[in-house]
């Protein structure tokens, strides 16, 4: 991977940041801008609906976005559901599964300690609706997930299984097929928030074995406002559409309505056009740099940043071996409150996140309250980890001067 | 350089004023930063109308825990009326630092905590 080349894929690196913060929301590479800018520029037109020329040209453009999507994590056109992002995918599909299923009383949904909120607080409101129990895989040895307890926890009562495939805080790979095989044997339906992972890893939704799986564009390349919900086509063909509106009915009367068959009905409304043309964009930018290199990449550099930060003293790292990392270099720094380190950062013009990354739940079982976030990503480079070390450096510094006053 | 980080706000939130619990507070109540999880306990004693002791425990950065810290000092001896008027400029005044919206929450929430406490308005929206 030419890195110097990369770089100048993203305009917003002129500006000299070090930007540490693509687990909240990647940069923008130009052909994704320009995708979208030509969109607006020459043919832009609703899809679906329009028999003049710019508007087929918009479908069609709309339509091969979806393919590219779906070859890109090893599905079919037919399984691919543009939403809004993942949050969207995630409570569409809960309210989705909830109106086209039979719950009883003490049926169980089983999640993990490390979900992010959008994946969780939907099961949760759920459960509370259907008088569900939501039972979470805790952690084991170095913070991984104790697939031992999940094993257990995933019985006959289990209905639903919901696992993210990468830690959006600790970087760690789950291995989502070991649970997934749990789940099926068990007839429970399997849900992956692969937000964090997708873009840094090759993702296969068939080798995952997931029923559903989720994730945002804004977090690999693509713009923001644009997300992806897969369903297995057997499992979309059963589900209730989440949203009603325009696009997804095959009648309609005052009282009725009934669906299209298809993606089409999980997409009322006018649809984000431009963003699902930049988030192809974005799969064909990822694709041609190769997921394996750029996995190099990250994996080189998470292991730099993790030494590096290992060597301040006062750091507690939170953050999964490099090799099964997507870049995510947590950490606390004695004494000092991560928001703190994030400021003094920001100034020096490295941007990192500080808090608990709306995974409250975990940052309870790592018994913290809230981490300093460091992600990396393809473009990105050791002078960028290098300037944030001496920011945390510096964090020390006052700090620690006023300390032994 | 980091001109928030001036030394009277360092010592303040690292050598805070009022830290811990009061034996039989007249009052105590929990505030939250819902953005950074920062958690804040405040507890008040008071004597005909007056403010006879603080104190205060939680989580957060060096912004919030100073301003904890400072609203601390200010509010012993304090009436309640004069406490539930003060605003969120005179919580900026007694930091004697510049907040940008971003370090808002974190100066402001030991005084809308207070206000939880009195059920008094703090003169800045919430959840900004």
């Amino acid at each position: 991977m030419d890195i110097v080349a990369v770089r100048k894929d993203f305009p917003t690196l002129e500006h000299s940041i070090a930007y540490l913060d693509t687990t909240a929301s990647s940069l923008t590479p130009l052909s994704v801008i320009e995708a979208m800018d030509e969109y607006y520029r020459t043919y832009r037109a609703s899809v679906h609906r329009g028999l003049y020329s710019d508007a087929e040209r918009a479908t069609r453009a709309y339509e091969d976005a979806r393919a590219k999507v779906a070859t890109f994590i090893g599905a079919s056109p037919t399984e691919v559901v543009f939403t809004a992002g993942a949050t969207a995918s995630s409570n569409m599909l809960t309210y989705a599964l909830e109106h086209s299923r039979q719950w009883n009383e003490g049926d169980e949904i089983v999640t993990t300690v490390m979900e992010h909120h959008a994946a969780l607080i939907p099961l949760q409101q759920l459960a509370k609706r259907q008088k569900l129990a939501l039972r979470h895989v805790p952690l084991g040895p170095n913070n991984a997930l104790d697939y031992d307890a999940a094993h257990s926890l995933i019985d006959a009562r289990t209905t639903v299984v919901s696992v993210m495939l990468a830690s959006n805080v600790l970087g760690s790979i789950q291995d989502v097929q070991r649970i997934a095989r749990r789940a099926h044997e068990v007839g429970a339906t399997v849900i992956v928030d692969a937000t964090a992972a997708v873009g840094h890893l090759p993702v296969d939704v068939r080798a995952l074995e997931a029923d559903f799986l989720f994730f945002s564009g804004h977090k690999m390349c693509g713009p923001t406002g644009i997300g992806v919900l897969y369903g297995k086509e057997a499992l979309l063909a059963d589900l209730e559409p989440g949203f009603f509106g325009g696009g997804i009915v095959e009648d309609v009367t005052l009282t009725e309505a009934t669906w299209t068959r298809g993606v089409e009905r999980f997409e009322a409304g006018s649809q984000n056009v431009a963003g699902a043309i930049g988030l192809g964009a974005a799969v064909e930018y990822l694709t041609a740099i190769g997921l394996p290199e750029i996995h190099e990449h990250v994996r080189g550099l998470t292991a730099y940043a993790q030494h590096a930060l290992s060597e301040v003293e006062g750091v507690q790292l939170f953050s999964a071996p490099p090799e099964h990392n997507v870049g995510v270099v947590s950490f606390t720094l004695e004494g000092v409150h991560p928001h703190d380190i994030a400021e003094i950062a920001g100034r020096n013009g490295v941007a990192i996140r500080a808090g608990h990354h709306c995974a409250l739940p975990l940052h309870h079982a790592l018994r913290v309250p809230a981490t300093a976030r460091a992600s990396i990503y393809l473009y990105n480079t050791e002078e960028d980890i290098d300037r944030l070390v001496h920011s945390v450096k510096e964090v020390k510094e006052l700090f620690g001067a006023t300390t032994a006053i | 350089m980091t001109d928030i980080y001036q030394a009277h706000i360092l010592d303040h939130a690292q050598h805070p004023r009022n830290k811990g619990t009061l034996a039989n507070p007249d009052v105590s109540i929990k505030g939250r930063n819902p953005s950074c999880g920062d958690t804040l306990v405040l507890e008040l004693s008071f004597l005909n109308g007056t403010i006879t002791d603080v104190a205060f425990d939680g989580i957060g950065c060096a912004i919030s825990q100073a301003a904890a810290s400072i609203l601390s000092e200010r509010l012993r001896g304090m009436t309640t009326a004069d406490a539930a008027k003060l605003q969120a400029d005179d919580m900026y005044q007694l930091l004697g630092i510049p907040i940008t919206d971003s370090r808002e929450k974190c100066a402001l929430l030991a005084l809308r905590t207070l206000h939880d406490a009195l059920g008094a308005e703090t003169g800045a929206p919430k959840n900004v």
